[in-house]
């Protein structure tokens, strides 16, 4: 009764009044997300309030409000440094490659299982494939380590019962980007699979029944029935990926790292751990990772654009 | 007709063929993904000599527990253990906490705010101030080499929190809050009584998407623990098992009794890692059937 007459009366209290009644309303709300707020601005927020030192000279007594403003210096600097074409070429090569196998491999894996006629093997497949996402970094380079030793490890017997030489795969850097993508697709094309053999999961089957009437082959069902009713999720998950385009797993490339295979292996990641912890040139680091992260970002609010343009599919 | 039948039995026929090829490929692929996790373990258990000489391929040859000998006596690593089980259960609980605390609000209709901080917060899943600022906050508040420094720069992950958020506003049916209210029940007290009891399936997936985040976390480590006591357990595996050069570092002495030592500390590096993996193998069966749906509802556009 009384909600009805207030809204008869149209007559809105005061901004402070509705305040209070909201706080008082919600108060164990506010109280909850407090602490989460508190959290984000401080490691957050205030970073990236802490970026403006890529425009500084920075001092660490001077504090970063006292610093000096140099400008464009250090992006400068970074877009003349000897290796800067290198590092860009060997961060594009990675993430270039990692998406061109990595991105199509989990949707033909879920493909493939969705279609298999052997319930067990397609359980088991499915539960083993995801236990290597949960192996970490450091370890996954201890086994590459082991297994591509160039005396013992077990891809040289291998090799040797062929009668082919022992090769030093990882003081080679052509062969860099292969263990370093490849690896990876072992890593995560099962874990990548589930939101795509979920998605098939969900495809309305009378589309199938009828397309088997027709007369229609397995294959050609998944090219007219699947692959189309799973694009949506596909081109979500592309316009993600190309959002972090530029942001190559530091971890893998800096446990991977050694200095015969560094001409690849070097990547703006690495560089700015390298410059920022290593040397302490703070500003100068910050200025790289400031031009990594705008990257990343212009390629991901122009792909989201292209694809709402284009596709009629969008994140945000 | 008869057209048909051709076109049927084509059909089946390249069916057929399909379906061996899928088989085969899916053998493969378990093969695949089994084979090198099985490797490490039979090599664990084998002679070093036969695993470096390529004689250890599908069996453990050789049997011997030499390797996690080796471990058991590796002080350093049992630190590191001990180190990464309190960082991994603060963290975790710390991370679960903060997850509802956030997640909840924004899944309440009636949370005047709730768009606003929605952006605020999604604008952080996109741009972050980078390795050096954020460094140089975690420096300033005085958690540098604390142990801290492994659980509160992590304290929330916001992709979980979505996770999190569209499982309570979808799966939740809202009847329940209204029956509540009707009760009495304020909004901590629904929380706590009503959605968290059923919402233990995507509770637990992220609660393991949190452990094994700290289980393997090994950046953290690197960028803010200079103090080798507080060395998680990656830190000590990557000294262990990615220097290459405490492996090569050995001259003028017996070499018998080098190659003893070498080949010891080569098959401890397998022991190693199993030894590692065993809280999150163990953990792994439990939530392994919530996966699908954790991952799903993460899916669902916030």
């Amino acid at each position: 009764m009384a909600k009805r007459n207030a809204g008869i009366v149209k007559k809105k209290a005061p901004l402070s009044q509705r305040i209070a009644k909201e706080l008082r309303h919600n108060w164990i709300l506010y109280l909850m997300i407090l602490p989460v707020l508190i959290y984000y601005i401080i490691f957050s927020y205030t970073p990236m309030y802490g970026i403006t030192i890529a425009f500084k000279d920075y001092k660490v007594k001077q504090g970063i409000l006292g610093s000096a403003w140099v400008g464009l210096k250090h992006f400068k600097r970074f877009f003349g440094v000897y290796n800067f074409t290198n590092l860009l070429k060997n961060t594009l090569t990675l993430s270039i490659y990692s998406l061109l196998v990595g991105f199509p491999i989990p949707i033909i894996f879920a493909l493939i299982l969705n279609y298999s006629t052997k319930p067990v093997l397609k359980k088991a497949t499915q539960m083993i494939s995801y236990a290597p996402h949960f192996i970490s970094t450091v370890v996954v380079c201890g086994m590459l380590q082991l297994f591509l030793d160039k005396n013992t490890g077990v891809f040289n017997s291998v090799r040797a019962l062929f009668g082919l030489e022992g090769i030093s795969f990882l003081s080679n850097e052509h062969m860099f980007k292969h263990i370093y993508v490849w690896s990876g697709v072992w890593q995560g094309m099962g874990w990548s699979a589930i939101i795509y053999i979920s998605s098939l999961a969900g495809v309305d089957y009378e589309l199938h029944e009828a397309a088997i009437i027709d007369g229609a082959s397995k294959i050609q069902r998944m090219r007219y029935i699947d692959i189309p009713s799973i694009t949506p999720t596909i081109v979500m998950l592309l316009i993600l990926q190309l959002g972090g385009l530029m942001s190559v797993g530091f971890e893998k490339a800096y446990l991977l790292q050694n200095s015969l295979n560094s001409p690849a292996s070097s990547i703006i990641s690495t560089y700015v751990y390298e410059q920022g912890l290593t040397n302490a040139s703070y500003d100068y680091s910050t200025a790289v990772g400031l031009f990594n992260t705008v990257v990343n970002v212009i390629l991901l609010v122009s792909s989201n654009t292209f694809s709402k343009k284009v596709l009629n599919e969008s994140l945000f | 007709m008869s057209r048909k039948e051709t076109g049927g039995f084509k059909r089946s026929y390249n069916d057929k063929i399909f379906d061996v090829a899928d088989t085969v490929i899916l053998v493969v692929l378990l093969f695949v993904f089994l084979w090198p996790l099985w490797f490490v373990l039979i090599a664990s258990f084998s002679d070093y000599n036969a695993v470096a000489s390529g004689q250890v391929f599908l069996w453990p040859k050789g049997l011997t527990l030499g390797g996690y000998q080796e471990v058991f006596k590796y002080d350093t690593l049992w630190r590191g253990y001990a180190n990464t089980i309190f960082y991994s259960v603060v963290g975790t609980t710390v991370n679960m906490i903060m997850t509802v605390c956030c997640a909840y609000p924004l899944s309440c209709k009636d949370f005047k705010p709730r768009k606003v901080i929605m952006y605020v917060l999604m604008f952080t899943m996109y741009f972050s101030g980078g390795l050096i600022p954020t460094y140089l906050v975690v420096k300033s508040l005085g958690l540098l080499s604390t142990r801290w420094a492994m659980i509160i720069p992590g304290a929330v992950s916001f992709y979980n929190c979505l996770i999190v958020r569209s499982y309570f506003m979808n799966s939740i049916p809202t009847e329940l809050k209204e029956a509540s209210t009707l009760d009495g029940a304020n909004a901590a007290q629904y929380l706590v009584k009503v959605v968290l009891p059923l919402s233990k399936p995507v509770l637990a997936v992220v609660a393991l998407y949190y452990f094994v985040g700290h289980w393997n976390d090994y950046y953290n480590a690197l960028i803010y623990i200079y103090d080798k006591d507080l060395y998680p357990l990656q830190s000590i595996l990557k000294n262990l098992l990615c220097d290459v050069q405490s492996t090569m570092d050995m001259g003028g002495m017996d070499t018998e009794f080098l190659s003893q030592l070498y080949a010891r500390k080569q098959i401890m590096k397998y022991s190693v890692i199993i030894v590692s993996m065993i809280p999150v193998l163990m953990i792994y069966p439990f939530v392994q059937k919530y996966f699908v749906k954790g991952v799903m509802v993460g899916a669902v556009k916030g």
